[in-house]
């Protein structure tokens, strides 16, 4: 018998949950009976999780060209010299907590989705520059002369054979860096963006824990699915890169 | 011509952020945005002089490379941020006015780029110094010294973030004690049950996919919807049996942050802990059995000592991790330092957040560095 992917069902549970949550309110009001109101109703969750993903999808787009860039550039001839102060910015800047950097943005550019999006886009550069760099550099270097004796140019080598053999692992980053920030956009709902998050803080602020759990099980399956769906995104990056060696070979 | 393009890159955004942002700002009180103090009010007359280790950064790029110019631009850097301090000390001493008492004189952007500019360049010319990372962190902490000296003693007293302090040190003092004894707590139940389970995935293979499946799907979760989703079933444990609230057990507060941190926790620890004993070489296993080591003399004479620079390693992951997991959890009621930085955002007080992100930051810095250290120093003595 063939498993039945988790995926598939956390998907859909996703999906019922934020377009079904009002059909919970029933159970919700029987769970907690002195809530007067047993269901977060003042945002709908469909528009509360479309805002988190451009959020996060955004900044997460925005952390992956700039953060992919960055590699690319530290790691050719040129910008060598700029590897180790890349290599200090990542490790440094990722013991800083992601709060810290959300708590930074506020004041100095003004509540709003603005300075969340920028601070959520910052943070997220880190594990992508990072990984892209790991992933560059575990290149067998054979590969890298074998490509250059065929005749291909730097620009050729880079995106046909580097870039796709980084592939795997850069995923891995990127994957790294959309799940902190699918968790600290909901962080971000105390500096007033929407997000799933605002459920949770109207919540905790107002001692409803029916809001509370809504907005946590949303987020949370969320982000399960987010991360399950980059682990197969992963598994079919290794299995094309195992493919194209097959071929050639 | 240019000897040293990153220092380069370092020194024109340094003057970009100084041309761009203001050094200090000035405010009527506490909650209003300040107006930037002008650049010829801060530099007026020998002040200036704060400025004079700018020069050597200034022309720094273009001296040749070696031991002594990449000496001088360490110290250089360290003079910048500590006559940076003194001079925003000594500016916002002489803007106050008895008559404005509320009156505030904050950091302004320029400064902290300015800050962070130059302790890049010094990062960056310690790693040109040397490849030592135990010295290197050492010399990193020297450096620091005048800047915590001039903090310490009183120099900046006359700025807002300090006023702020000053305004609650007992509850910023408590806020630290609580924020560390977080900490602390939650390494007891993550290393009591992470150590065993790595070791449990070291010695069956066939467990380490279903158990970090599960801590990986943990790891994922949010942290503020951990904390919340903990809130109602120890709620409904407490109501169940009133008698794990006499012990201090309750849906909010210490309890959930406490568990939530070590579920996270063990992720890094089971990693780490599974990979340093995978890395221990089997020859040096062979060797020990050969001069008839038993089982256990071989766990705690080899694999123990050759798999600790790797556990280290993810004690720092899982410390770091949990500085910044901690200032989330006061959401739900934990105290510490987030609870500082979230009144000041609700306060729209920035100092009052910085209050806040400052030392959270400094302790994730220093539990980072200290644990570098210690691992650098397991794996010099392991060889």
């Amino acid at each position: 018998m063939r498993r039945i992917d988790p995926l598939i069902p956390a998907a859909i549970a996703l999906v019922a949950l934020v377009l079904g949550m009002p059909a919970l309110k029933p159970l919700f009001a029987w769970m907690f009976p002195d809530q007067a109101r047993p269901l977060y109703e003042q945002d709908s969750f469909l528009s509360l999780t479309l805002d988190h993903l451009s959020l996060v999808g955004i900044s997460s787009a925005v952390s992956v060209v700039v953060g992919v860039a960055v590699a690319i550039f530290v790691t050719r001839p040129s910008g060598r010299a700029f590897r180790p102060l890349a290599e200090t910015l990542t490790a440094a800047g990722q013991t800083f907590p992601p709060i810290a950097v959300l708590a930074i943005a506020v004041p100095l550019l003004g509540f709003g989705p603005l300075p969340a999006l920028i601070a959520l886009a910052l943070y997220g550069l880190l594990p992508v520059t990072e990984a892209t760099v790991a992933g560059i550099e575990q290149v067998p270097a054979g590969v890298r002369e074998a490509a250059r004796g065929i005749g291909m140019s730097p620009t050729g080598i880079l995106a046909r054979v580097e870039l796709p053999l980084a592939a795997p692992v850069i995923v891995a980053g990127i994957r790294t860096s959309v799940i902190i920030n699918i968790g600290t956009a909901a962080i971000a709902s105390t500096v007033g963006v929407k997000t799933l998050g605002l459920p949770i803080i109207v919540g905790l602020s107002g001692f409803n824990t029916a809001y509370v759990l809504q907005g946590a099980l949303v987020v949370g399956l969320l982000a399960a699915v987010v991360d399950l769906a980059f682990d197969r995104l992963g598994g079919f990056l290794g299995r094309w890169n195992r493919d194209r060696v097959a071929k050639t070979a | 011509m240019v000897k040293n393009p990153v220092l380069l890159v370092l020194v024109v955004a340094a003057l970009a952020a100084a041309i761009v942002l203001s050094f200090l700002s000035h405010a009527p009180n506490r909650l209003l945005s300040g107006q930037p103090v002008p650049w010829g009010v801060v530099l007026e007359g020998w002040r200036s002089l704060a400025f004079a280790p700018a020069l050597v950064l200034l022309a720094g790029p273009f001296l040749p490379n070696g031991r002594i110019t990449h000496g001088l631009v360490a110290l250089a850097a360290s003079a910048l941020i500590a006559g940076m301090i003194w001079l925003a000390g000594d500016v916002a001493r002489s803007m106050a006015d008895a008559a404005a008492p509320a009156a505030r004189t904050s950091f302004g952007g320029a400064f902290w780029i300015l800050a962070v500019m130059a302790a890049l360049a010094a990062s960056d010319a310690l790693q040109k110094l040397t490849r030592e990372p135990a010295l290197r962190i050492g010399l990193a902490l020297l450096l620091a010294v005048p800047a915590v000296f001039l903090v310490a003693d009183g120099f900046i007293d006359a700025l807002s973030i300090m006023k702020e302090y000053a305004n609650r040190h007992a509850v910023f003092a408590a806020a630290v004690t609580t924020h560390l004894a977080i900490i602390a707590a939650m390494l007891v139940p993550t290393l009591a049950i992470g150590l065993p389970l790595g070791l449990l995935v070291h010695r069956r293979q066939g467990l380490g996919r279903p158990i970090f499946a599960v801590l990986n799907i943990i790891q994922t979760v949010p942290s503020i919807a951990l904390f919340g989703l903990l809130i109602a079933p120890l709620a409904a444990l407490v109501a169940f049996a009133p008698a794990l609230a006499r012990l201090g057990i309750s849906g909010i507060g210490v309890t959930p942050a406490i568990i939530a941190l070590t579920l996270y926790s063990l992720l890094p620890i089971v990693r780490s802990t599974a990979a340093g004993l995978a890395a221990v070489p089997t020859a040096a296993i062979e060797a020990a059995r050969g001069i008839g080591m038993t089982r256990g003399q071989i766990f705690r004479a080899v694999e123990v000592p050759l798999a600790l620079p790797v556990l280290v390693a993810g004690l720092r992951v899982t410390v770091v991790q949990a500085v910044g997991l901690t200032a989330v959890a006061a959401l739900i009621g934990a105290g510490g330092l987030g609870a500082i930085i979230f009144q000041g955002l609700n306060a729209s007080a920035i100092d009052l957040v910085m209050l806040g992100v400052v030392p959270l930051v400094g302790i994730a810095v220093l539990a980072d560095l200290a644990l570098k250290l210690a691992g650098a120093m397991l794996k010099a003595r392991t060889g």
